[in-house]
């Protein structure tokens, strides 16, 4: 392989790869996030 | 009597009589290390070992890394096994807080954005002649993250470790001088002032701080194999820190361990420094693309942040783009200072925290899709 089709190659699909593994972590902290809530602690929900 | 006694003091002086010029040069670099890591205090932690080490390494006939020498064995087994990066990212797992970035998961983006340095310098590296596996070996310096950079390096070009690991650490304690400018060239004072709402704060679970780390390490490391043990090592010292049913392994993660290995950490990068491998014009050059590679990623990162203001209506700030880099919590800092110069009702900390918990992880990822998509293309054994 040519050192510039190495470079572009690497280039785009490492941009575009981060990119779409981050995007898809965020996603997946949200679902995370609506399966398990935060809920006040039983004791401070008491005393609200 | 008389040879004796000439022979005797050949042998007292034989390191004198030994010395070259470019020890003496790379000892004055040395010195200069230890200066700035002492005096100056940028990265002192890694600056004093590494400055330390590549004094004993210039030592005429002290032979340090040499087949028997006390260096040599702390390089083969931390350096060339990878082991030492991957134990100081179990401590840096152990010490992040990613609460902010749980709590505000799309500025996520910002911390991939900061990363483009290292692709963009890749090419620059590969024009400039660097063989392939050297050229990713300069651009990760990009990463902005010194162990995501030994590691790379020591894994495809252990004889640029020395100076692509002195440019990382330089560069990142320079951050706070390295942005501003960039931050003011590439915004107008009217987007610089823009307040950003005080974030949307929700409370984050303890079950959800817990399955994040397992979470990121079972999804990105199928997504990017070659870099589960870069994600994995993160990771496990982020869940020592949220179970918290470890305390003492997340201790000494953070304190002994981490502390052992950046010394001996330091000490072997030093020791890569020997005059005939670091006096090159190489260095210089790897030098000039580790700004460029940081420089880079500032600027894409604000170009991202401008797209996000353009995007939803002039509600955040780009300045926040800068801190989508690895450099904790260094670069949210800079982003603080910078929005109170323009606007003293602006607070941008928050926000550019969860940019800047997205850059350690972006840095981490984008080194794991780098090495996947070598071993994809052939260019590193599977």
């Amino acid at each position: 392989m040519d050192t510039w089709t190495f470079g572009w190659t690497l280039a785009l699909i490492g941009m575009g790869g981060t990119m779409l593994v981050l995007w898809l972590i965020s996603v997946m902290i949200l679902l995370i996030r609506k399966i398990f809530p935060y809920q006040a602690e039983p004791s401070a929900a008491k005393k609200g | 009597m008389e040879s004796a006694l000439v022979s005797g003091l050949q042998g007292l002086f034989a390191g004198v009589l030994n010395i070259t010029i470019w020890q003496i040069v790379m000892i004055a670099i040395a010195l200069v290390l230890l200066y700035l890591g002492i005096k100056k205090g940028y990265e002192p932690l890694l600056l004093v070992p590494i400055g330390f080490g590549a004094i004993l390494v210039n030592i005429p006939l002290a032979d340090m890394m040499g087949k028997e020498g006390f260096l040599r064995f702390f390089y083969d087994a931390g350096v060339l096994t990878e082991v030492f990066p991957l134990l100081i990212f179990i401590g840096i797992g152990a010490m992040t807080d990613f609460q902010p970035l749980l709590q505000n998961p799309k500025i996520i983006l910002l911390g991939a954005a900061g990363q483009f340095g290292i692709f963009l310098t890749l090419l620059l590296a590969l024009a400039l002649g660097f063989d392939k596996l050297d050229a990713v070996a300069v651009a990760v310096i990009g990463a902005c993250d010194g162990p995501t950079a030994i590691y790379v390096s020591s894994k495809f070009a252990p004889h640029m470790l020395g100076a692509v690991s002195v440019a990382a650490y330089s560069y990142m304690s320079l951050v706070p001088l390295i942005q501003p400018p960039i931050m003011r060239a590439l915004t107008t004072e009217k987007e610089r002032q823009i307040v950003m709402g005080a974030a949307k704060l929700e409370p984050i679970s303890k079950t959800t701080k817990i399955v994040f780390p397992i979470a990121v390490t079972i999804f990105a490391s199928i997504l990017a194999p070659k870099g589960a043990p870069l994600i994995g090592t993160v990771m496990l010292g982020n869940l020592l820190r949220e179970s918290g049913v470890v305390e003492r392994l997340k201790s000494a993660s953070e304190n002994e361990i981490a502390n052992i290995v950046t010394l001996l950490l330091g000490l072997c990068i030093g020791a890569t420094m020997e005059a005939d491998k670091f006096l090159k014009a190489q260095t210089l050059l790897i030098l000039g693309l580790g700004f460029i590679a940081i420089s880079l990623d500032t600027v894409v990162g604000l170009l991202f942040g401008k797209l996000m203001c353009f995007m939803t209506g002039g509600k955040v700030n780009p300045l926040i783009g800068a801190a989508g880099i690895s450099a904790f919590p260094m670069a949210a800092r800079v982003v603080q200072a910078e929005g109170q110069k323009y606007n003293k009702k602006s607070y941008l900390l928050m926000h550019a925290m969860s940019a800047n918990a997205g850059g350690q992880i972006g840095s981490v990822i984008a080194a794991a899709v780098m090495l996947s998509v070598l071993q994809g293309m052939g260019i590193v054994p599977g």
